[in-house]
């Protein structure tokens, strides 16, 4: 299961990093002439209202779908794995501080804010990006340092208090590699709630200008195509479906992994 | 006293919250690309004439804090102001379209509830078995799935393929408006239902471990009854505890769902207002779901509170 998992990711990470090089068309010539049609040996997921290839554009907007994505997760991750670390292991009112913080930003309809502060200011998918990137780190943050405090107690740990090694020693060579799957998969799970947090910013037209090769916006500019071809937006839905659940299922299993660990 | 000390910190909280939450709001329009006076005029001419006026009308030179304060009192007396692409008074315009959101969010609710909660207690009392594993699986992609692809592939299965929904409109009888809304709700209360699930099976787990349900097992009650008359009544508080994040994200959902569907509720007006950057119209309906928001969850305490004499007694110990 873990190894199907992984080579769903696997692929589609290599969709990203070659997409635009393997594209059977040019992911923006048109066709109008042709319009929408269903798939064929030409056009193997068929084409949109302006005839343009679904396949191809498809391949072409893997990269931007999965880059911004993975920003945010290694953003988010190293950002709250710092400070949750610290928040953990030190405790005082930077603990207290940042565990209200942590409430209010869990409470708020993260979306919401997304949708109208992108929307209202614009900028685009970078200030989208830096958004997201503040909303995630403080749900993640709570994680590590839950976990901090579990792994605190541990004899472990305590040895190398006694040791007197440097608390910063004590945090990221002695916690840290006792945190890892933990990590890796809040990564994951910050990495799927960009995605879709992305890929539904430009379905709601935001953040991106019409035109794109982007997963999101397909959906929406073919929406109307249900009749005529309906792989023009039901392929891109189902590759964002495929892509999440993977890593959510992926990240899953490392959690369980982590909790099997602790109660051995 | 000690309850009616905590319920008034609470309360301080949450109008604190909204107040942060409308200065951030109005200041929404002063941030906006162009400035306020280019939002104001929308699509008239811009001449030095039209922005002196528009100036003087919206007393655009005051102080932040002035404006503020006339602002805030409108609100505060019902007066949301005239949308710029409608040219109407918002409060009219939301009234308008707030049934069909309301009616949307409370069918997802109660697919939630009647769909969640059986399934999480099934998959705890089947714990390791495949139909345990089935549920799980599903609950963990149905909370990973987006509600706009989820309802792309619904509106396709079931109303293209299948021909046994409409794809367009909301109905007039009561009637068609619950059959045209079954597809919208059911991709809104997708997620909700998967984080009752989890969180329901986790409780009903938890529980299992307790005395009480040893005892009851060992008295030898039928297994419904034990599930049904002990379990189900605890579980409900950990549940109670998740109301926050599902309200979260049926507001955000609804978002989605309208677009994907084509339904005219505040979702969709949303969208279009920030598409136009009809101003007034995000403003009024950013305060409105803070302002559930914020309600939902002193409700939540309150139920808390009404349901467990545990919390009730630690509430008093903090105060």
């Amino acid at each position: 299961m873990r190894a199907v998992l992984i080579t769903v990711l696997a692929l589609a990470g290599l969709a990203a990093l070659v997409g635009d090089a393997v594209a059977p068309h040019d992911p923006a010539a048109q066709n109008l002439v042709l319009g929408a049609v269903g798939p064929s040996a030409d056009h193997w997921l068929g084409t949109d209202e302006l005839g343009r290839d679904v396949l191809s554009r498809l391949l072409a907007g893997a990269g931007s779908a999965l880059f911004w994505p993975v920003l945010v997760a290694v953003g988010t991750t190293l950002l709250s794995t710092a400070l949750g670390l610290y928040a953990g292991y030190r405790g005082g009112w930077v603990d207290s501080l940042m565990m209200r913080v942590a409430d209010l930003a869990i409470a708020m309809p993260g979306m919401l804010v997304l949708i109208v502060l992108v929307g209202v200011i614009g900028g685009g998918y970078g200030w989208a990006v830096l958004a997201m990137a503040v909303l995630f780190t403080p749900g993640d943050i709570r994680v590590v340092r839950s976990l901090t405090l579990a792994q605190r107690q541990m004899a472990y740990a305590e040895a190398a208090y006694t040791l007197g090694l440097r608390p910063s020693r004590i945090m990221f060579r002695h916690l840290l590699p006792n945190l890892a799957p933990t990590v890796v998969a809040s990564a994951l799970l910050s990495f799927v709630a960009a995605l879709v947090s992305l890929a539904g910013l430009s379905f709601l037209g935001i953040g991106l200008p019409a035109g794109t090769p982007d997963w999101g916006l397909m959906i929406e500019e073919n929406r109307g195509l249900l009749d005529l071809n309906p792989l023009a937006s039901i392929a891109p839905a189902a590759l964002i479906t495929v892509v999440a659940s993977a890593a959510t299922l992926l990240g899953d299993r490392l959690f369980e992994t982590m909790s099997e660990g602790g109660a051995r | 006293m000690a309850i009616l000390a905590f319920l008034g910190r609470r309360l301080l909280a949450a109008v604190l919250l909204l107040g942060v939450l409308s200065v951030l709001t109005f200041g929404l329009l002063a941030a906006s690309p162009g400035g306020p006076e280019q939002v104001l005029l929308g699509g008239r001419p811009s001449t030095p004439e039209t922005r002196a006026a528009i100036r003087a009308e919206y007393h655009l030179d005051d102080p932040f804090p002035v404006r503020y304060a006339r602002w805030l009192g409108d609100v505060l007396s019902g007066d949301f102001g005239t949308s710029i692409a409608y040219r109407e008074p918002v409060v009219n315009i939301i009234a308008e379209r707030l049934p069909i959101t309301a009616g949307l969010a409370a069918y997802a609710v109660v697919i939630t509830v009647v769909v969640g909660v059986p399934l999480g207690l099934i998959a705890a009392i089947r714990r390791g078995g495949t139909l345990d594993q089935g549920i799980t699986a599903t609950s963990l992609i149905a909370l990973a799935i987006p509600s706009f692809a989820l309802s792309i592939l619904l509106l396709y299965g079931f109303a293209v393929a299948l021909g046994w929904f409409p794809v367009f409109g909301v109905g007039e009888t009561p009637m068609e408006r619950i059959v045209h809304l079954t597809l919208p709700a059911v991709a809104l209360a997708s997620a909700q239902t998967a984080i009752v699930v989890r969180q329901m099976r986790a409780a009903a787990l938890d529980l299992d471990q307790q005395d009480f349900m040893t005892f009851a097992k060992a008295r030898g009650l039928a297994r419904p009854t034990v599930w049904i008359a002990y379990a189900l009544r605890n579980a409900a508080l950990p549940v109670l505890t998740v109301g926050g994040l599902i309200l979260a994200a049926n507001l955000t959902g609804a978002l989605f769902v309208e677009q994907a569907f084509g339904l005219h509720g505040l979702g969709s007006l949303l969208v279009g207002a920030v598409g136009q950057k009809d101003i007034p119209i995000v403003q009024m309906l950013v305060l409105l779901s803070g302002a559930i928001v914020v309600v939902v969850n002193l409700l939540i305490d309150l139920a808390y509170l009404a349901v467990d004499p545990r919390v009730r007694y630690g509430a008093m110990e903090a105060a």
